[in-house]
């Protein structure tokens, strides 16, 4: 039995302990804001907080996350305070119009949340070395420019 | 959506008669659709008032747009067309993706492409022939970067304007006043004289009774209120807290999960299996055998991807088992040696010219084979059972998707229901004719419904996606070049390995007298399809470095070359000096940067692009920026538009750096992101885009600005090192020990 608390909420979930966190959230639970792009955690579409850090879910067994709090995207609003308001991250994303198909974007977001958490103004060689998210649609300079204005609040 | 309704009611317009005699929509020569679109989806008072439009008592009007929406923004897009014609308030307009049913075809991008076939790039490789016009009328196809241009240009205008007509004599009809005294704006209509006006929404039945206008009256550019404003797109904000649904979210309690293994030699068959491990496995309900590969079916994806693991098989022998990328480009430069070509393009007597040049110079360049790695691998859920089946996949054509699933499983189209979704990348990969996946998926599901009654979800591992891709072209290209005595051009002759997807991508605008292009047809065993602006990728990154050998033979400063040999095509040389002014060019840069400057035409828009270049201390290329000057005629929304500039241009970039798809033991080497690397936020350049408005009829944007960028990488890269690139990728090539020609140029 794995046991996580998930956007606030303690799940139980009857899965293999090696099974990987993606896909006891998406194919278990039916969470499916978090997206699968590699499989080897080289990518970040599956990007999802672990006790505020983030951590690429396909390659996070259950039984690494036992008893730990657990953000996905579904979850970053309500956790960063408003029930129904979007987090400062998701409402910069929206004011420059940062996505594009958008499959990359919950974990491009979680990356950036984590970022901006334990550094509130990152240069730029910070942003490149804080975000390695791969974006096949080229959202880069967009990612850029709203961690910038999120930098200067 | 509301619910499927039967009850018969009076139906409404159809689409409307534009000048010329040709038909806009559909409904025109169907008008049944119509009334079936009543039928199946207004409920009580709401009406359709064209094919595209539905009005609700309200005053909500929705728009359906019969476009995939994969980044591009054409969800927002064309629902500012059609709400700017019917001078709707915008917050009042919903937008929806049309149901892949055919009351719902589009033939707007039929026509644009001018005539009874789409190009082959749009219409795949195999069996184009064999279709037919009444085949290809029924597509909800998005490709082409057309769906402004053709679709909402030739369709979702002419019906809000037709609306906005219709909706203008209900009212008058209904006050006793002349039409021309009322005037409409906000989704309502005024009388000025009286002082009255009412919503769209009280006005819908009694538009149903009208014929539509002959000859819908479109806006002026000058009237335009939505049209030309950068609004923010409709697909964000669910993308931004998880929501939003794409092809591989479809989701159930009792899902069941396919992971997939093809052979890896493209053609092979299975040979044999033993799955008795894999079926020990903890949720492994079935191991389905198809002819060219095996699944797993199960629980939980996870368990199906380890157990497919477990299962030992066996493909047969094919002829190309010992095919290597090394003996690909062995046959591609035999093939053009022996120049058994086919002639694209002729004018002048090149063969002539080169004989009597006073400098002759020959180059060879060659680009390898692409996967599209889009960031949603390929996946596809079908639930069948007994004659009817549901569909969730991610498309770029719902229509051709459920026909093709409904001819797998050997189900009536019409007992298909398509379950539209987001796209997580296109590019080319999720257009018709790649069919891998979706007919794997399709066989899958019927093999597990003579057991089970559940969905089932097949969905590719990035390796089976990035190696069981239909993939960009390898293309080699063969220039010679005759100079006469001043250095002038004389004579252009080109021979490439096809297919030609894109008629027209190794055409040259420059004025040279004596040209020869010519096509030599390569056969290989690997799949192909349209990447991201097609042929154009290839044939802009040959001929935009060529003819920046070619300034450089002549002592020519090779944006004034272009300049000059550009004299009939204004256009071009405007985008030309937006983007060579913007990015400074022949002013001062940064010690040990250079700029590299392109310009191409495609899908009826105009990129310039001018990249600044250094070469870091490991001796590797950096692009610092990107300046693209664009004319795609009037813009429609000019953030989206820029964002697809952005976006095109880091595809190209990416290609140009990193791109490379290989081929040893007649199987694809690379699999995953590690050895298939994308450009990331580190290697980013900044970028800066122009859009030049020319007054023209709006062109395509989710593709133009690919093509330029590597040869403008490139052609900075002879000025810094002295090395020409002829062979693309680049971003790991070792360029230190080359000498700047910077200064001297």
């Amino acid at each position: 039995m794995a046991t996580f608390i998930l956007n606030g909420e303690t799940r139980e979930l009857d899965v293999e302990p090696e099974m990987p966190l993606l896909w006891a959230l998406r194919d278990e639970l039916g969470m499916t804001g978090t997206n699968f792009g590699c499989g080897i955690g080289n990518c970040g579409a599956c990007t999802v907080h672990v006790d505020g850090n983030a951590l690429r879910s396909c390659v996070t067994p259950v039984s690494a996350v036992e008893g730990r709090d657990i953000t996905t995207i579904e979850g970053l609003a309500s956790v960063a305070g408003g029930a129904n308001d979007l987090s400062p991250v998701q409402q910069a994303w929206i004011d420059y119009q940062v996505p594009q198909c958008g499959y990359c974007q919950s974990g491009m977001i979680m990356a950036a949340t984590a970022l901006l958490a334990r550094n509130p103004a990152p240069t730029d060689e910070e942003i490149d070395a804080g975000i390695t998210n791969i974006c096949r649609c080229g959202s880069y300079p967009r990612v850029r420019k709203a961690i910038r204005a999120l930098a200067s609040v | 959506m509301n619910k499927p309704k039967l009850n018969r009611r009076k139906f409404l317009l159809v689409s409307a008669v534009a000048g010329g005699g040709v038909l806009i929509g559909y409904a025109a020569t169907r008008p049944s659709r119509h009334r079936r679109a009543n039928d199946s989806l207004a409920s009580d008072n709401e009406r359709f008032v064209t094919s595209w439009i539905r009005l609700q008592p309200d005053n909500r009007i929705t728009v359906y747009v019969p476009h995939s929406e994969m980044g591009q923004g054409i969800h927002t897009a064309l629902g500012q067309m059609a709400a700017d014609e019917l001078d709707a308030a915008w917050e009042l307009v919903d937008i929806e993706q049309a149901p892949a049913t055919d009351l719902f075809a589009n033939d707007a991008i039929v026509k644009g492409f001018g005539g009874e076939l789409l190009p082959p790039f749009l219409m795949g490789l195999v069996n184009a022939s064999a279709l037919t016009v009444a085949r290809i009328a029924n597509l909800q196809i998005t490709g082409g970067s057309s769906s402004v241009r053709y679709t909402g240009e030739n369709t979702i205008r002419v019906a809000g304007a037709a609306a906005r007509q219709m909706l203008l004599q209900c009212a008058a009809d209904r006050w006793g006043a002349a039409v021309d005294e009322c005037t409409t704006e906000l989704s309502h209509v005024h009388h000025s004289a009286s002082g009255r006006s009412i919503p769209y929404g009280d006005l819908a039945e009694a538009a149903a009774e009208l014929e539509p206008p002959a000859v819908p009256v479109l806006k002026d550019r000058s009237q335009f209120t939505i049209m030309g404003r950068a609004i923010s797109r409709r697909d964000i904000p669910p993308k931004v807290d998880g929501s939003a649904p794409y092809g591989i979210d479809a989701h159930s309690e009792n899902m069941l999960y396919a992971a997939l293994r093809l052979a890896p030699v493209f053609g092979a068959k299975l040979a044999s299996v033993d799955a008795t491990e894999a079926l020990a496995q903890r949720g492994v309900r079935k191991v389905v055998e198809l002819e060219d590969g095996y699944a797993v079916v199960a629980d939980n994806y996870w368990r199906a991807k380890q157990a497919l693991e477990l299962v030992k098989a066996e493909f047969g022998p094919t002829e190309n088992d010992r095919v290597s990328s090394a003996e690909l480009a062995e046959r591609f430069d035999s093939a053009l040696a022996e120049d058994n070509s086919s002639r694209d393009f002729e004018s002048g007597d090149a063969d002539a010219a080169l004989e009597d040049a006073q400098d002759v110079f020959e180059a060879n360049y060659r680009v390898p084979y692409l996967a599209h790695a889009a960031m949603e691998p390929m996946n596809c859920t079908v639930h069948i059972q007994g004659d009817r089946a549901d569909l969730w996949t991610s498309t770029q054509d719902a229509l051709g998707i459920k026909g093709r699933v409904a001819k797998v499983a050997g189900l009536s189209e019409d007992d298909v229901t398509f379950h539209h979704s987001y796209l997580g990348g296109g590019f080319g990969r999720r257009l018709p004719f790649t069919w891998n996946v979706i007919d794997h998926a399709t066989l899958i599901a019927k093999e597990v419904a003579m057991e089970f009654d559940a969905p089932v979800k097949t969905i590719l591992t990035r390796e089976e996606d990035m190696r069981q891709d239909y993939y960009r072209p390898a293309v080699h290209s063969n220039f010679k070049a005759a100079l006469n005595a001043e250095g002038r051009v004389t004579a252009w002759h080109n021979r490439f390995t096809g297919p030609i997807q894109v008629p027209g991508a190794a055409h040259i605008p420059y004025a040279i007298p004596n040209q020869s292009i010519r096509v030599v047809d390569v056969e290989t065993h690997v799949p192909i399809a349209s990447w991201r602006s097609v042929d154009h990728s290839q044939q802009t990154f040959f001929i935009e470095s060529f003819i920046d050998e070619i300034a450089h033979r002549g002592r020519t400063n090779p944006y004034q070359l272009r300049m000059e040999l550009l004299e009939d095509h204004p256009r071009h040389r405007n985008v030309l000096q937006v983007a060579a002014e913007s990015a400074g060019y022949g002013s001062g840069l940064p010690e040990g940067r250079a700029l590299g400057i392109a310009v191409q035409e495609s899908f009826g828009s105009i990129a310039a692009q001018v990249a600044e270049v250094s070469i870091g201390e490991d001796g590797r290329p950096i692009v610092h920026k990107v300046t693209c000057a664009m004319d795609c005629g009037w813009v429609v929304n000019p953030d989206t538009a820029e964002a697809q500039i952005e976006s095109g241009i880091i595809f190209g970039l990416t290609a140009a750096l990193y791109g490379a798809i290989t081929i040893e033991d007649g199987r694809v080497v690379q699999g995953n992101f590690p050895d298939y690397e994308m450009l990331r936020m580190a290697d980013s350049p900044e970028i800066a885009v122009h859009l030049v408005e020319s007054g023209n009829a709006p062109g395509g944007l989710g593709e133009p600005a690919t093509p330029p960028v590597a040869a403008a990488v490139a052609n900075a890269i002879y000025i810094l090192t002295g090395q020409r690139v002829r062979e693309l990728p680049i971003g790991d090539r070792d360029f230190s020990t080359s000498r700047s020609l910077a200064g001297r140029i």
